[in-house]
């Protein structure tokens, strides 16, 4: 094994370590090892099994179905425990963005004023932006919430759809913003000097050693981990709320308005509350996004990208389930990517049918999520993890004659 | 025969309340009071307002004009939930169980001020919440035993057979421990036995546990079991107050019930 081949390896250990935590089953402390241990040897196999482009490949896409597993999970948080049809996930995503990118990067000066602008640059570290991204972008949940939450279902929808739109074209056309129609370029990377010659000057000689083979273009692997940690720490964070007594309103909120408000609990708080820890949530996903892309412009922010394809991942993953929303994030984005090779290959066959089809082969590629989406709605509407019986997991079944709170085969009743 | 003192203000006053909706007009200054520890009836023909009565009431409608008083303190322009800190609960005439939650944490829901209700506390103080959440669990257990649903503690909510979810209704309001339980057609849907059991639940929260309520009924059995005193209401009015066995003889309710050729025979 060549020294490059076991730096990714090595990189590639944690994030593999957290899947193994997420999917295995068991108690804590086994599946602790057993992670450990997967992660190892599938660490150390994949860079014998793929090659090094297939592999880099693999990293960056990750990478991306790690974003929008974190984007999938603020839905989640909206739709999936309180019923709010967000249909403009994309805007808390671009404020996410434009807010780390705004904090982070250096206020360009000199000649270079006169072609970028910007509103401010802070030269915040990374971690700071990429809270900020958090609050704004649930500052400007919360403001929004306050008029729109006053409608529900499709209404909801089309002024959460419109007000996504609003925020992009603010972005395209406020020049002093954010570089308006120009993209805002040079947003750090986090440590990116691992990966440059000369290295870190606080990196210890050992290390700069280990790292020398690998180029800038390996940065994917350390910012993979970065993802997979953030991800981590919004998982269990949502994952512990939404299974408690806060969780349980929401759902009964989500079920049942009426009687959860003569239940005495106040209504209107509770489902904004829902849309703000979502909004941040999103918030996070697109600063996230910023420090991977580097440079970001309003066009990355349009529907079909960073609204309902996080849909399809939320629905196919599971409505109400954490898991199922990382679930979905991973395959949703695996057939989307999947989906261009396969066009590729197929571009001979399509060409025998029509001479320009290979060139538009990239609407076979929205044919193929929009089938998808209409399938599970058919026939699994539940997703592929349904979500549980039982809301809080701060309540024990200890000492419970009637036994099991979780019955896995007894068929939900429809949400109405 | 119903006996009210001076002194002690009523659980529930409504004072001259009016409610449109648009053209008709579904409560026409009705004023009503509802003695401590009495279990009032609230009867009238279909469309009366007996129920647009008890949504006024829980501050799920503002009225147009008129008040309601809990003990002597205004609650007309409270909003459902502020309603509800006053002691003052209700069911539904159509269940509305929490269908994709179990049936025990359907009333689990119900506690008010849970710790874990402000999720920062998830985070911050499990250990609290998850003693609370204890607690409560202990007393819904206790609950559904009372209610005779214990055996189906697990199963989802929205699965319970109609008359399971009339009992299930009359469970969440006792989690709530209030002083006035509205209960808009308890037996409605139930069966005779079941019917029996309610009606025996309810005359013993009234006895052991002080509970006053009031409650709308169009099975006059159980009414006339169960009530003292009857208030009758028509076309958003309040007609008559009384003793079961007047209401049963008093023309002008048959009139009400039956229109006017009874009335006036």
């Amino acid at each position: 094994m060549q020294q490059i081949d076991l730096a990714r390896a090595v990189f590639l250990f944690l994030p593999l370590f957290l899947l193994g935590l997420l999917a295995l089953p068991g108690r804590a402390v086994l599946r602790t090892v057993a992670a450990l241990a997967l992660a190892a040897v599938v660490a150390w196999l994949l860079p014998q099994v793929f090659e090094r482009g297939a592999l880099t490949y693999l990293a960056s896409f990750s990478t991306m179905a790690g974003i929008y597993a974190i984007l999938s999970l603020g839905l989640n948080s909206q739709w999936g425990l309180a019923g709010h049809v967000n249909f403009g996930v994309a805007g808390f995503y671009a404020v996410g963005a434009f807010t780390s990118a705004l904090f982070t990067t250096t206020m360009p000066e000199g000649a270079l004023a006169a072609y970028s602008q910007q509103a401010f640059g802070l030269q915040w570290p990374f971690l700071g932006g990429v809270i900020m991204g958090g609050i704004i972008a649930a500052i400007v949940g919360f403001l929004i919430s306050i008029p729109v939450l006053r409608l529900r279902t499709d209404f909801l929808a089309i002024a959460t759809l419109g007000i996504a739109e609003v925020i992009r074209f603010i972005f395209q056309n406020e020049r002093w913003l954010a570089n308006g129609p120009q993209p805002m370029r040079g947003i750090p990377r986090p440590f990116d000097c691992l990966f440059k010659d000369p290295a870190c000057s606080w990196l210890p000689q050992g290390a700069v050693d280990f790292l020398a083979p690998l180029s800038p273009r390996d940065y994917v692997f350390f910012y993979l981990i970065v993802v997979s940690l953030i991800l981590a720490v919004v998982f269990i964070a949502l994952e512990r709320i939404s299974r408690s007594p806060w969780g349980r309103m929401l759902r009964a909120v989500r079920d049942e308005e009426a009687s959860a408000a003569m239940n005495g609990k106040n209504v209107t708080w509770r489902r904004i509350e829902s849309f703000v820890v979502g909004s941040f949530i999103m918030g996070v996903g697109g600063a996230v996004y910023a420090h991977y892309v580097v440079s970001i412009d309003y066009s990355h922010f349009n529907p079909l990208f960073a609204t309902f394809i996080v849909w399809v991942m939320l629905m196919l993953g599971g409505s109400g389930s954490n898991k199922g929303a990382i679930l979905g994030a991973f395959v949703v984005w695996g057939v989307w990517s999947g989906a261009a090779f396969m066009i590729d290959a197929a571009s001979p066959a399509l060409q025998l049918i029509s001479p320009d089809l290979p060139s538009r082969g990239a609407y076979l590629r929205w044919m193929l999520v929009a089938i998808m989406l209409g399938l599970i709605v058919l026939y699994r509407p539940q997703g592929v993890i349904k979500e549980r019986k039982k809301v809080s997991d701060f309540m024990s079944d200890k000492g419970d004659a009637s036994g099991e709170g979780d019955d896995a085969t007894a068929e939900q009743p429809a949400r109405q | 025969m119903t006996e009210i003192s001076a002194t002690e203000p009523p659980v529930l006053e409504v004072r001259d309340l009016v409610k449109d909706f648009g053209g008709l007009r579904a409560i026409d200054h009705c004023s009503l009071s509802v003695q401590e520890g009495k279990i009032t009836g609230l009867i009238g023909p279909n469309g009366a307002g007996k129920t647009t009565l008890f949504n006024l009431i829980t501050g799920y409608f503002t009225p147009d004009s008129g008040r309601v008083f809990t003990d002597g303190a205004d609650i007309t322009s409270l909003p459902p939930h502020g309603v509800f800190r006053r002691g003052i609960c209700r069911t539904f005439q159509i269940p509305r169980e929490h269908g994709t939650m179990s049936v025990l944490e359907n009333l689990m829901l119900v506690p008010p001020d849970q710790l874990g209700e402000q999720f920062w506390n998830c985070w911050l103080r499990p250990g609290a919440v998850r003693a609370q959440e204890r607690e409560i669990r202990a007393k819904a257990l206790e609950v559904l035993d009372f209610v005779n649903l214990t055996h189906l503690a697990h199963e989802y909510a929205g699965r319970l057979s109609g008359g399971q979810k009339k009992l299930l209704e009359l469970a969440r309001t006792l989690m709530a421990e209030p002083r006035l339980v509205l209960l808009d057609e308890p037996a409605a849907g139930v069966n005779r036995t079941l019917m029996k059991k309610l009606s025996e639940n309810i005359e013993y929260l009234r006895r052991e546990r002080g509970i006053t309520f009031l409650l709308i009924e169009h099975d006059m059995d159980l009414v006339m079991d169960l009530c003292d005193p009857v208030i009758v209401m028509s076309e958003g009015r309040r007609l008559m107050e009384g003793h079961p066995d007047e209401v049963r003889n008093d023309p002008t309710v048959l009139e009400a019930y039956l229109g006017g050729q009874y009335g006036a025979a």
